[in-house]
This record gives structure tokens, sequence and C-alpha cells, in this order.
């Protein structure tokens, strides 16, 4: 297709997909605070249109209209920064995310991802990386004692687990031999004995499986990880010292990553969107994205059923479980997998 | 191909619009009623004293360090992981020699103690 019409459809994905992740993004939020609510036998939002399904319109407007504070005492270049980085990173990071095969639109064939590249997987390890800074930054310009320290605990607690999330994706790669995400799809299709699926967590990687969600919910900052915004004790971390849609932003990010760690999870271990297809050519090229949300709608859900069930690590056990346990385990898992794939 | 890697670069573009629009729309609407106790940096209701910027514990130095040590490693995986099945045997050694090196020095910085928070 001709570099117009190239250009022209990457547009109009890009809109879409954000569309889609923002709405994923606000409606995360009224789905955990719903599932909190019935965790703690409470109803949850129920006051803005049924089943407060309107409340995170609410919630969004409220933030645009209340009073933006920029203390006096910041270093504002990088207090304005910090959260753009943050949310600019984890919008980013949805990029290469495939969420079903190729279709064929009248004269257009395109994946259905923004864009298919032989090293998606890195892409997303290094721009989610760079998230690292604005979290960072806003713990430091803010100038404030709870703020720097939510931000060195985040920043240390981000640059542990990586390595553990890093190590725990080998054993897919080997197997894969690709760092395309739609590769890594593809390698695990087909059943043994005609109902197991083919998906690396049964190919022997769920150990690899379990440590890449322990070290994602560490990377989102997530409950039992949250120590970096632990309101017990550092009132509300890195963000303490921001407010109105500035707030709101760093937490959009937070839940922008939720939803790519939970994509990442699906399409590395769980088969990405493959599943019984069925019925008429248009429900047929439709299905793989159900299967596909199926996936990572459960993931999410896991993620607020684990906020409303476990409790806080003390930050020395964080670190100890990060290097001494989850560390040696990958690297264990590692050798196993390249031991037993030479044998083959 | 290297053109498929342009809408990553229009993705990061309209991203960082959307974020530094969203503050600009709101600077445009909120309202603006700052005083003196509202700027204060926020201490629990105590007045400020010392500086925010002051000494903290050495340990995150070190674990940064460490970081750089073992993701350099992890970047040396990957490409190895994604050629393993041709690299062969030969790979395999190599890779293990390699991760036992590693292990030994790990099990130093464990020994030293740089692994302990307290």
């Amino acid at each position: 297709m001709s570099i117009g019409t190239y250009i022209l459809v990457s547009l109009v994905k890009i809109v879409l997909a954000l569309l889609i992740l923002l709405t994923a993004v606000a409606y995360t939020t009224l789905l955990e605070r719903k599932v909190v609510a019935h965790i703690q036998n409470r109803w949850g939002p129920s006051r803005v249109g049924p089943f407060g399904i309107w409340q995170p319109l609410a919630d969004g407007l409220k933030f645009i209209f209340k009073e933006d504070l920029t203390p006096p005492y910041v270093n504002k270049p990088l207090y304005m920064l910090a959260p753009i980085i943050a949310l600019t990173t984890a919008l980013t990071s949805i990029a290469v995310i495939p969420i079903g095969p190729w279709i064929r639109l009248g004269s257009v064939n395109t994946p259905l991802q923004i864009t298919d590249i032989n090293i998606g997987l890195l892409v997303i390890l290094g721009v989610t990386s760079v998230g690292v800074y604005g979290v960072a930054l806003a713990g430091w310009s803010s100038n404030s004692k709870y703020s720097m320290l939510g931000g060195l605990r985040a920043s240390a607690q981000m640059i542990s687990y990586e390595i553990a999330l890093g190590l725990s994706l080998i054993g897919v790669l080997i197997y894969a031999g690709s760092f395309s995400l739609s590769d890594i799809v593809n390698s695990q299709a087909g059943v043994w004995f005609g109902f197991i699926p083919k998906w690396n967590i049964f190919k022997g990687q769920f150990v690899a499986f379990f440590i890449y969600i322990m070290a994602a919910y560490a990377e989102t900052n997530r409950i039992p990880f949250d120590l970096p915004e632990a309101e017990t004790e550092l009132v509300a971390g890195y963000h303490t010292e921001y407010s109105s849609m500035k707030f709101a932003m760093f937490f959009m990010a937070e839940y922008a990553n939720m939803v790519t760690v939970a994509c990442l999870a699906s399409i590395l271990f769980l088969g990405g969107w493959s599943g019984p297809v069925f019925g008429p050519p248009i429900v047929q090229s439709l299905l793989p994205v159900f299967w596909f949300a199926v996936r990572v709608f459960a993931f999410m859900f896991i993620y607020i059923w684990v906020r409303g069930t476990l409790p806080r690590f003390r930050y020395d056990q964080l670190m100890a479980f990060g290097w001494k346990f989850l560390l040696p385990l990958a690297i264990a898992n590692i050798v196993v997998t390249a031991f037993v794939v030479a044998v083959k | 191909m290297p053109q498929n890697y342009v809408p990553i670069f229009i993705f990061a573009l309209v991203a960082f619009l959307v974020a530094a629009g969203t503050v600009a729309l709101c600077a445009l609407v909120r309202p603006k009623n700052p005083f003196k106790t509202k700027l204060m940096p926020y201490e629990c209701g105590i007045t400020p004293f010392d500086n925010a910027r002051g000494r903290y514990t050495v340990r995150f130095y070190i674990v940064a360090i460490l970081f750089v040590v073992f993701d350099v490693e992890t970047i040396f995986l990957f490409p190895w992981a994604v050629q393993f099945k041709l690299l062969g045997l030969f790979g395999l050694l190599e890779m293990m020699i390699f991760l036992g090196i590693l292990i030994v020095g790990y099990i130093w910085i464990w020994k030293k103690g740089a692994l302990e928070w307290v």
C-alpha cells in the first residue's frame, strides 16, 4: 500500500487504540471501586447513573475543575514534566500489543495492532523503563519529604523487580524464537491430546508465569507491593504534592500500565487470542479479539481481587523477596528451560 | 522493515499531546485561590523543618549499582534466547559458563550483605 494510506491507517488505529485504552482505564477504576466495595461488604459507587456507570465521567469532570496547586518551592519544569512523562510512556507501551490476527477491511490488509515490528517485546520493556523517570522526577521535584521518600522507594522497587520481570521472559523467548508479539502468539497455536492448548504456561513456563505476575504487580506499584504510595506511612508517596488533573494523570498511568501488563501476560503465557472460532465470517474475525479481551479482563479482575485480599509488605521484605527469591528462581527457570529445550 | 517503526513515534507524539493537552486544558478552566498555608509543603500539619532533599540511606545506591550489573546480564540473555535453537550446544554451554560466573558474583554479594536492607 502507498505511504499515504499507511500513515492514514496508522493514525486511525492510534486514535482508536487511545480511545479504547483511556475508556478501559476509566472503567477499571469503576470496576476496582465496585469489586473492592463488594469484597468489603459495601455497595461502592451507585448514585451516578444505574450501578454508578457514569462515575468515571463524573470523576474526570471533577478533576478538571479542581484547583491545580503548584507550590512555590517545587522545581517547576520537572514538576510539570513528571506526570506527562508517566502518562506518555504508559500510553505508548500499548503501541505494539496485538489484540488479534491480521484482518481485511475492503482493500486494506492490516494487523490488529498499531504496528507489527520484530522487536515488539523490547520496545515495551524499554518504554515502560522510561516510566521510572516520571515517578523519580515527581518525587524529587516536589521538594517535600514524603514525596522524596516515595520517589526513592518507587525507583528502587521498580528497578529491582525489572530484573526478575526481564528474566522471566527468557523462557518464553527460547520457545518462541522471536521478539515479535504476534510470532509469540503464533508459536503457541495447536493442542495436545485434542484438548490441552499449547500455551507457554502449559509448556513448563508456569514458574516464569508466577514470577512475571509478581514482578508486574511490583512494577505497577499495586498491592501487595504498593510501598511507594503506602498511605499509612507516606501520606501519598511521590504524588503527595500533586493536585487536580496532574494527580489524576499518575493514576491514569498506573491503570494504563496495568492494562499493558495484563495484555502482555495473556500474549506471553496464555496463548494471546487463541480460542474456539465459529459462526459467520464477521463473527469469526471478531471472536479472537473477544477471547483476548476475556483474558485481559480476567487479569484485571485478579489485580483487584488481590488488592481486596492481601495486606502490604514491609519494605525490607519487599527487597528481600525480589533479590533473594524471585531473582534466583528466575535464573533457575532459565537454566532448566534451556536444558529441556536442548535435550528435545 | 524500518517504516514499521514510524507509527510508534506517531503514537508517542499523540500520547504526549494528549497528556500535555490535558494539563493545558485544566490550566484554562481551573479556579486559582492560593494562600500561604495552602502552599506549604505537606507535613501532617506541623511547620516544615529541615531540607526535604537531605541525606538518605546508602542502600538505594547499592540497589541501583546491582541493578546495572544484573540488567546488563538480562540484556545479554535476550538475543541468546531468541537465537537459542540456532546456537545449539555451543551457545548453551557458553551461556551456562556466563551464568555460572554471574551466580558466583551473586553469592558473593549476598554473603557481603549487599542484599540486606537493615
